[in-house]
């Protein structure tokens, strides 16, 4: 009976505190940190948030056809793509960072245990089928003292369209001019001229697992979580540097030209300290939204992402967004009308 | 038995006229029922080559009949073709049938014919278990377990042995068209088993007992009476699971190596129609881009339709052949 009490008690409280729902879908590297995000804001205002991890190019199209509220996305937008999407709605899509990752490549060499250093020059020549071998001199004389093997080099990439594959082909073809002409602009998914397709960070990282020789990349994330062998890059500044939150967070800090529409590349960054590999994540948000509850929950939420929010994503290994980033984003969060 | 017989030989025993007249009734709901079942999927089927068609224009406009052609797949360049992608799903669903036909008519007939009913039941229940196990768990066993099976002890003496044809030559990396036809074999041999079994079974018995009346031995019956009397019903069961084969996708993808590369070796890695679809269409961005892929889907959609026709030409003239 008490039971029942309380049950109807708490049924006739639930208008009181009625709860904005808000939907999103789209990237899936930056998915954990925004599944814990919507989880601490909705404990603390009354906000719902529901996130569909679909893929970026799901994202962009579920923002673009109006079947979410929010998208996101690992790739920046395009000047044209954004183009089209004001053509078609009458009012702009704000692209808003909210986290930095990193591909790292990972690889399996008989006998090697220290990490490997890789030349942008290596990287790019085992990419395009060019460095077949583990001894090549491209790789041999950037690791003195490592006893490289003559082992065949097996190149591995993602196969599911994907994030970190932007990321990476969008640094080969800013460091190798025949990677850009060849290969072409960073995509998704691209026509890779060497290797063997994983699906995804489990199915690339089980085959380097497996293959003696065997390269690929991997999310930053999912090679520290599983203990991945990693390599550290030359950045532009000559440096070899490994990837972490310093590292990331520094290749962002370092890219100070930043466009007001935050559509940034952050791979072959300036800084001394920065890993070359790096990149924003964005949510996309319609400049437009006509219910005053969605508007101003959409509103509070990446407010608290950018500011509070950043406090949690360190733990998760994704590195912060850095201070002017975030004083930037809060001017454009009031574009949303 | 003995009842269903009496009522499929017409003999329907008259009753009051009211319950005939319900059944009338009954008959004609039934019939009204059944109608808009059969009508509802019909058009759901051609809404779906409807979706498809309309879907895939900019891809038609664009590459017409050479895209099934082309073997160029090139989001970047918005350059596209499937011929990598049908070569490697008919070169896979080739294998695993090759592998899965003797496997499971051979283990069917043991089933049905030769094992004592206990062990028979209990097999029969492992293999529908089989053919319950989500397609990812497959693709997972294949990738960590199966391929480094392969590459360790069927690769080197099938290379040392047949090195010669090109169907063995190149280096192998365990993902591959041989370890995605050896995972597709397993997954589609409980479905060729369970049906051919059933099949086997509904062989009359009197026809082995005619048999064994007049000398033949247990393996003789078998061989040359029960298995040609089974026989509509066994090529039924191999395109089920040819069909179950075209369209696999999880399990195809963790282990053929996703490179849209047409090669004689069935050591190298290929791709297939569904891997494909699976793998970019989440992010895939550009109309041309996501309409090829679409089109990929129809074009596996019309693979299967040729493939099941085929399926129902070669059934009905066995079937003559044999009446």
């Amino acid at each position: 009976m008490k039971l029942a009490y309380l049950a109807l008690a708490s049924v006739a409280t639930l208008p009181l505190t009625a709860q904005t729902q808000l939907t999103g879908a789209g990237a899936t590297f930056p998915a954990p940190i925004y599944q814990k995000w919507f989880n601490k804001y909705a404990s603390s205002s009354n906000v719902q948030i529901n996130y569909q991890p679909i893929g970026s190019g799901g994202g962009i199209r579920g923002v673009n056809e109006s079947t979410v509220d929010f998208g996101a996305s690992d790739m920046p937008l395009n000047a044209k793509a954004l183009q089209a999407f004001k053509d078609k709605h009458g009012f702009d899509l704000l692209m808003f960072p909210t986290v930095l990752g990193a591909a790292v490549p990972s690889y399996n060499v008989s006998g090697v245990t220290q990490p490997l250093k890789f030349t942008p020059e290596a990287l790019a020549g085992i990419y395009l089928g060019k460095i077949t071998m583990w001894n090549a001199p491209e790789i041999k004389s950037a690791n003195p003292g490592v006893n490289l093997p003559n082992e065949k080099i097996v190149v591995v990439h993602r196969s599911d369209g994907s994030g970190t594959t932007f990321c990476w082909t969008d640094y080969l073809a800013k460091v190798s001019s025949e990677w850009a002409s060849k290969v072409g602009k960073p995509n998704a998914s691209v026509d890779w001229p060497a290797g063997i397709g994983g699906k995804g960070n489990d199915g690339v990282a089980g085959f380097i697992k497996q293959q003696p020789g065997a390269i690929g990349y991997v999310e930053l994330i999912y090679a520290v979580k599983n203990n991945l062998p990693f390599g550290v890059v030359k950045n532009s500044a000559g440096q070899f540097v490994k990837a972490d939150l310093n590292s990331v967070g520094a290749a962002a800090a370092s890219t100070t030209d930043i466009p007001a529409n935050f559509a940034v590349s952050i791979t072959n960054a300036a800084g001394k300290t920065a890993y070359p590999i790096s990149t924003y994540t964005w949510l996309l948000v319609p400049s437009k939204i006509d219910d005053a509850n969605k508007r101003n929950a959409i509103r509070g939420f990446l407010k608290w992402a950018i500011t509070t929010g950043q406090n949690e994503v360190e733990a998760l290994q994704y590195a912060r967004l850095p201070k002017a980033v975030v004083a930037a984003e809060e001017k454009q969060i009031a574009k949303i009308q | 038995m003995a009842t269903s017989a009496y009522f499929e030989s017409g003999n329907v025993p008259r009753v009051r006229s009211g319950f005939i007249d319900r059944l009338r009734g009954g008959d004609e709901i039934a019939y009204l029922l059944t109608l808009a079942s059969s009508i509802a999927i019909l058009v759901i089927v051609g809404l779906i080559v409807f979706e498809l068609w309309i879907n895939s224009q900019p891809t038609i406009k664009t590459f017409g009949w050479n895209f099934l052609v082309s073997s160029k797949w090139d989001p970047n360049g918005d350059k596209f073709g499937a011929l990598p992608f049908i070569y490697g799903t008919c070169v896979t669903s080739a294998l695993a049938l090759l592998i899965a036909i003797p496997l499971g008519i051979a283990a069917a007939i043991f089933l049905s014919e030769m094992a004592p009913p206990k062990l028979s039941s209990l097999l029969t229940f492992l293999i529908e278990l089989l053919a319950a196990v989500p397609s990812v768990i497959y693709g997972l066993l294949g990738i960590f377990v199966l391929a480094p099976i392969i590459k360790a002890y069927v690769v080197p003496p099938l290379v040392n042995a047949f090195g010669f044809l090109p169907i063995f030559q190149g280096d192998f990396f365990g993902v591959s068209f041989l370890s995605a036809g050896v995972v597709l074999s397993i997954m589609i041999v409980p479905f060729i088993i369970s049906v051919s079994r059933e099949v086997l079974l509904a062989v009359p018995i009197e026809q082995r007992e005619a048999a064994l009346a007049v000398g033949a031995t247990k393996w003789e019956t078998t061989w040359q009476i029960v298995l040609p009397n089974a026989r509509t019903g066994i090529i039924g069961s191999i395109f089920l699971a040819l069909a179950r084969a075209l369209g696999e996708t999880m399990a195809v993808t963790m282990v053929i190596g996703n490179t849209p590369k047409i090669t004689a070796s069935l050591l190298s890695p290929g791709y297939s129609i569904a891997a494909v679809i699976a793998n970019e269409f989440a992010e895939a961005s550009g109309s041309l881009y996501i309409s090829s892929l679409i089109f990929l889907g129809l074009v596996l959609f019309g693979l299967t339709i040729i493939i099941n026709a085929a399926a129902r030409v070669l059934i009905s003239t066995t079937a003559e052949r044999s009446a």
